[in-house]
């Protein structure tokens, strides 16, 4: 019964909520035995089996009284970059030793709302500044997919815990964070749904900030049904969050049609990049092929500025990052390292507090900010910004989704691709764009690699036209009937 | 124009983060590395651009000027290293 | 031409060259960007919202009252409204900073230039201009004082919305100093968006001092941050261009430098902590979009504001025939010009503009300066004022008596016309009573009588100060006059 349980999606599992063939109580009880048994993943920071129980029996009360929300009694995981009152909340560092928030960050409070039950918060790289989870103060994430290959496999990042515990049948659904791809492509690696909506969809108020122009709230799942459910939960106009946008939430698993006869579907020829392994490639074309059977016109877009995209980011994420990560600062919550004075308190919490990843875009950050320097990379960086914006406007005059792959690889091997930054970057190129233009993107398991690992597949939409996007997705998802899963322990 | 060991402890100070002086050499490689990478935007025309101001189209929220907030101290307080008398306590600030 | 009080050296003179930056609170109930009051004196962090304390995933909202204020002093300050204007981050730590940054505006204020007019004690009129206004946050407070190797972080302040309104260096001397930060917040004042309360801290000067030789370029410029009165910045901007004089003229040279101003010992000093080369990596705040408004919002501000200070002036000069001298003194505040208004033509009141202006500014407000209230505290309300006027308007009671009235009004907040009947104070203008009273004082007084038929000027002044003593000061002292003459024949 536990494994039948933990292997549901959130639509099944709301469907025997609803006809009352299963209690949330049961299905908490199945995920956190699942989480204690998969704990050598390492892809919670801080479980929460008390609190999902309690959480649980009141779902199962509140249904009792006919109160049962969009997601009442669904486990799910969060990513430990939500600030959750009353529970450690850490963004994977150190210097937010011991911080228990006193407020619950509005998507959060939205899915709790929906009748959601927390199992716990789970891992991710230090700020979500990463690709492979690996800069956790907590430690690297394993991918549960590892047990295919006989290798400790990173989940990708910086979502890495919340992919991991989706793929591993820990959690129904988790939600997670994406400034570059870090749902989109830790979904990717991990064979399941990723989903970054529109920047403004999902309020960031309540989530610890990396770079706030690209930060972006959104759900990892197994199904993009269970995306388009989860998404509808967590959405909202949130007035405490200027860049929030005040739009109606749309139903969308009623976008999910199946119908994508006439659907322009692009294909940015610069997304083919030199030396991407072919059995990308080959992904591509075969989901190219299966939007065209199911009735799409396939269309040939150019994204000229595409190779541009992550230095680019790798300029406006960490300037953003440098400001945001200032009140990380030792005085009012987190770490403290006394010095001798204030200056060096303040040096020696932030040397103490934070890892190297997070040191080296902070400095990057503060370097590209700095007199004499903003107009050469800051502003430089934001003009390029502008035109990737204008070459997406102007594939989607041609187009009406864009469909690319989600990473250049599958997941590669813990302590890999370490040595030199720029080549962790590059685990970016896809997704990274979406984030510069605000546009949605979601990541869709499409097939195996020649080891056995998953690959994912992309699909960007319109600026809140998630609905088309979502379609596609689940055209594409039908198409691709992925069904692997990864060895169960 | 590549970061010496100089431009890194600048950086790392107004940055508040202690460099060991034996770490400086590593960090300006690494971030000369990332800077050189960067440089390529250069290539990109944008005489005529404007930077980005909002990613999405949409005018600035505001607020009406209600007090609806503050009056808990002790949730302010809370998570902080050293407090005293409802302030926080911090080392001495020098003008 | 300027009016330049130039500083005599011993190599010459030196010409001194002002700008100030004003930082003032906005009023407003809650702070910039968050819902937590702003009100002063409350207990430490009790009015900081998880906002101002920077917990991690808070955002900034900004509060529309806060930019009419702006707006509004912008137009009072005579200045272009940037209709897009955008909010920066300025970077730096300090523990009062919790964000590790100032939300400001940097490159695109939202008030560009505009000119305030000074009134110099020559009445020659002065035009200083204004660089810009921008809208910040203002940082909390710390306290050095309760420990010896900690200070203590309140943050009540933290957020409060303040204007840092921004001069060119258009001032030369102190007293041009202290007349423009006496007109800013008289202009603040009247349009109510800060209350120009320095001693809370409601305003504060920054004070950029630098010294010349007349007619030649700008000198190097020292800041002296945070002066709290304009008595301090008048003294501050004496020492510290006499500091640089000194310096130049034993052949040194000024170090661009942030300054603090000791009133006790009356010196300026260098800041002990220097922030590391000013860096403060501005750049747009990503959690906000540009702020943006349209013509119509600016042109219903300033269809809504109120008469300022120099129109007012300009009008009780031709409307009431003022001298420029009193219609300043009585425009300086918003509320005595209102009093003042009110004693000559309000409601259930009314009276001569020029004795109105008289009474008011000899009589109450030395009153009031005296008794150290302000005009909303006066016991004598302006239309009992004008009262009091009124009977010395129409010969009931005379100019003296009527100082005396107003003194017993002061202290009764009594009118003056009870105050003249109970005490029987009304002028005495019965002449049969007064040639009696006359006729008294001559046969008592035979010798003065005959030095007065004489011409003796002296003993004529005399003669009225018995026959007032002997009336108790109520006769009509023309009537006293007429009938004197007439007796003495003189």
């Amino acid at each position: 019964m536990m494994s039948a349980l933990t292997d549901l999606t959130i639509a099944e599992a709301g469907s025997l909520l609803t006809k009352g063939e299963i209690s949330a109580v049961d299905l908490a009880d199945a995920h956190i035995a699942a989480m204690e048994a998969e704990a050598e993943l390492n892809a919670f920071i801080t479980p929460t089996p008390e609190r999902a129980r309690e959480m649980a029996a009141a779902a199962d009360a509140s249904r009792a009284r006919g109160e049962a929300g969009l997601l009442n009694g669904i486990p799910l995981a969060a990513k430990d970059l939500f600030c959750t009152e009353g529970i450690l909340t850490t963004a994977g560092s150190h210097i937010l030793q011991g911080f228990e928030p006193v407020y619950e960050s509005t998507v959060s409070e939205n899915l709790w709302q929906a009748g959601a039950v927390l199992l716990g918060k789970t891992n991710l790289d230090e700020f979500a500044m990463g690709s492979s989870n690996v800069t956790s103060h907590y430690g690297p994430v394993k991918n549960p997919w590892g047990r295919a290959v006989g290798r400790d496999l990173v989940p990708g990042g910086s979502s890495g815990g919340s992919a991991a515990a989706v793929a591993a049948r820990i959690a129904l659904g988790a939600v997670g964070t994406d400034t570059g791809g870090s749902i989109r492509q830790p979904a990717a690696f991990s064979g399941i749904v990723g989903m970054k909506p529109t920047y403004g969809r999902c309020s960031r108020w309540g989530i610890v900030a990396f770079a706030s122009s690209l930060d972006q709230a959104g759900p990892l799942t197994r199904t993009v049904q269970d995306a388009a459910i989860m998404l509808r939960a967590m959405a909202s106009h949130d007035p405490k969050d200027s860049t929030s946008v005040d739009r109606s939430v749309p139903d969308y698993e009623a976008a999910l049609t199946g119908d994508v006869r006439g659907l322009r579907v692009g294909v940015p020829a610069e997304y083919r990049l030199d030396g991407m392994p072919a059995e990308i490639e080959a992904l591509w074309q075969q989901g190219i092929t299966w939007m065209r059977d199911a009735g799409a016109e396939i269309v040939e877009v150019s994204l000229p500025l595409t190779k541009y995209a992550l230095p680019c980011y790798y300029i406006v994420a960490p300037a953003e990052a440098s400001s945001n990560l200032a009140r990380y600062d030792g005085m009012r919550f987190g770490l403290r390292v006394d010095g001798a004075d204030l200056t060096d308190t303040y040096e020696s919490t932030r040397a103490a507090g934070f890892g190297a990843e997070v040191k080296r875009r902070v400095m990057i950050g503060t370097y590209v900010l700095s007199a004499g320097y903003y107009d050469a990379y800051y502003l430089k960086a934001q003009k390029v910004r502008s035109r990737i914006g204008e070459d997406f406007e102007a594939a989607f005059g041609r187009c009406d989704v864009l469909l690319t792959p989600t990473a250049p690889s599958a997941a590669f091997t813990i302590g890999e691709r370490q040595d030199d930054p720029i080549l962790m970057y590059l685990n970016d190129v896809f997704t990274v764009p979406a984030n510069l233009a605000g546009l949605p993107g979601i990541s869709v398991p499409a097939g195996l690699d020649r080891e056995g690992l998953p690959l994912g597949l992309q699909i960007i939409g319109r600026a809140f036209d998630e609905e088309t996007m979502f379609r596609a997705a689940g055209v594409l998802e039908t198409a691709a009937d992925f069904t692997a899963k990864p060895p169960a322990l | 124009m590549a970061l010496d060991k100089a431009d890194v402890l600048h950086i790392a100070r107004l940055a508040r983060i202690r460099v060991a002086a034996e770490d400086l050499e590593g960090i300006a490689s690494d971030l000369n590395h990332i800077i050189d990478w960067v440089e390529q935007l250069g290539e990109v025309e944008t005489d005529t651009t404007a930077p980005m101001t909002s990613v999405v189209q949409m005018a600035l929220k505001t607020r009406d000027d209600v007090v609806g907030d503050g009056g808990y101290a002790d949730k302010v307080l809370a998570n902080a290293p050293e407090t005293a008398d409802g302030f926080f306590v911090v080392p001495k600030v020098i003008e | 031409m300027t009016g330049a009080a130039l500083i005599k050296g011993h190599t010459g003179d030196w010409e001194v060259v002002i700008g100030l930056e004003v930082h003032a609170h906005v009023v407003s109930e809650s702070k910039l960007f968050s819902a937590a009051a702003t009100t002063f004196g409350a207990a430490p962090n009790s009015q900081v919202s998880l906002v101002d304390a920077a917990m991690p995933g808070m955002l900034p909202v900004i509060n529309m009252h806060c930019v009419r204020q702006a707006v509004r002093t912008g137009l009072g300050l005579n200045a272009k409204i940037n209709l897009h204007s955008v909010f920066d981050r300025k970077n730096y730590f300090y523990p009062d900073l919790p964000q590790g940054y100032q939300i400001s505006q940097f490159k695109q204020p939202v008030v560009g230039e505009g000119v305030v007019v000074i009134d110099m004690p020559s009445g020659e009129p002065r035009e200083i201009g204004i660089e810009r206004l921008h809208l910040e946050q203002d940082a909390g407070k710390s306290l050095h004082d309760q420990h010896s190797t900690k200070s203590y972080i309140d943050l009540n302040r933290a957020g409060v919305a303040l204007m840092e309104i921004v001069s060119k260096p258009d001032m030369r001397s102190a007293d041009e100093a202290a007349a423009y930060l006496t007109k800013m917040r008289s202009i603040l004042r009247y349009l109510g968006t800060c209350d120009g309360n320095m001693q809370e801290g409601s305003m504060r000067a920054d004070v950029n001092v630098s010294v010349r030789r007349p007619g030649t370029a700008l000198g190097t410029r020292c800041e002296i941050k945070n002066v709290n009165s304009i008595r301090f910045v008048r003294q501050a901007i004496e020492v510290e261009s006499w500091r640089q004089v000194e310096i130049l003229e034993d052949g040194g040279s000024i170090d661009q430098e942030t300054r603090l101003f000791d009133p006790d010992k009356g010196e300026t000093r260098a800041m002990r902590s220097k922030e590391e080369s000013h860096d403060y990596r501005y750049f747009p705040d990503p959690d906000l979009l540009p702020l943006e408004f349209d013509q119509s919002f600016v042109d219903d501000l300033r269809a809504g504001l109120p008469e300022l200070p120099d129109a007012k002036k300009a009008r009780f000069v031709s409307e009431y025939a003022l001298s420029e001298y009193d219609a300043g003194v009585l425009v300086v505040e918003r509320e005595t010009a209102a009093y003042y208004e009110a004693v000559v033509d309000g409601e259930g009141a009314g009276c001569d503009p020029k004795l109105a202006a008289n009474w008011v500014i000899s009589e109450l407000f030395g009153r009031l300066n005296r008794e150290g209230k302000t005009i909303a505290e006066s016991p004598v309300s302006a239309t009992q004022l004008s009262g009091l006027i009124k009977l010395v308007e129409d010969d009931t009671i005379s100019g003296r008596i009527a100082k005396d009235v107003f003194a017993q009004m002061f202290e009764t907040g009594t009118d003056a016309a009870a105050i003249v009947a109970a005490k029987g104070l009304k002028q005495i203008t019965d002449s049969g009573a007064i040639e009696a009273a006359v006729e008294k004082v001559i046969q008592a007084s035979p010798e003065q009588a005959v030095q007065f038929r004489e011409g003796n000027q002296k003993v004529a002044g005399w003669f009225v100060g018995q026959v007032m003593k002997a009336t108790q000061g109520k006769a009509n002292p023309k009537l006293v006059n007429e009938i004197l003459k007439k007796k003495l024949g003189g």
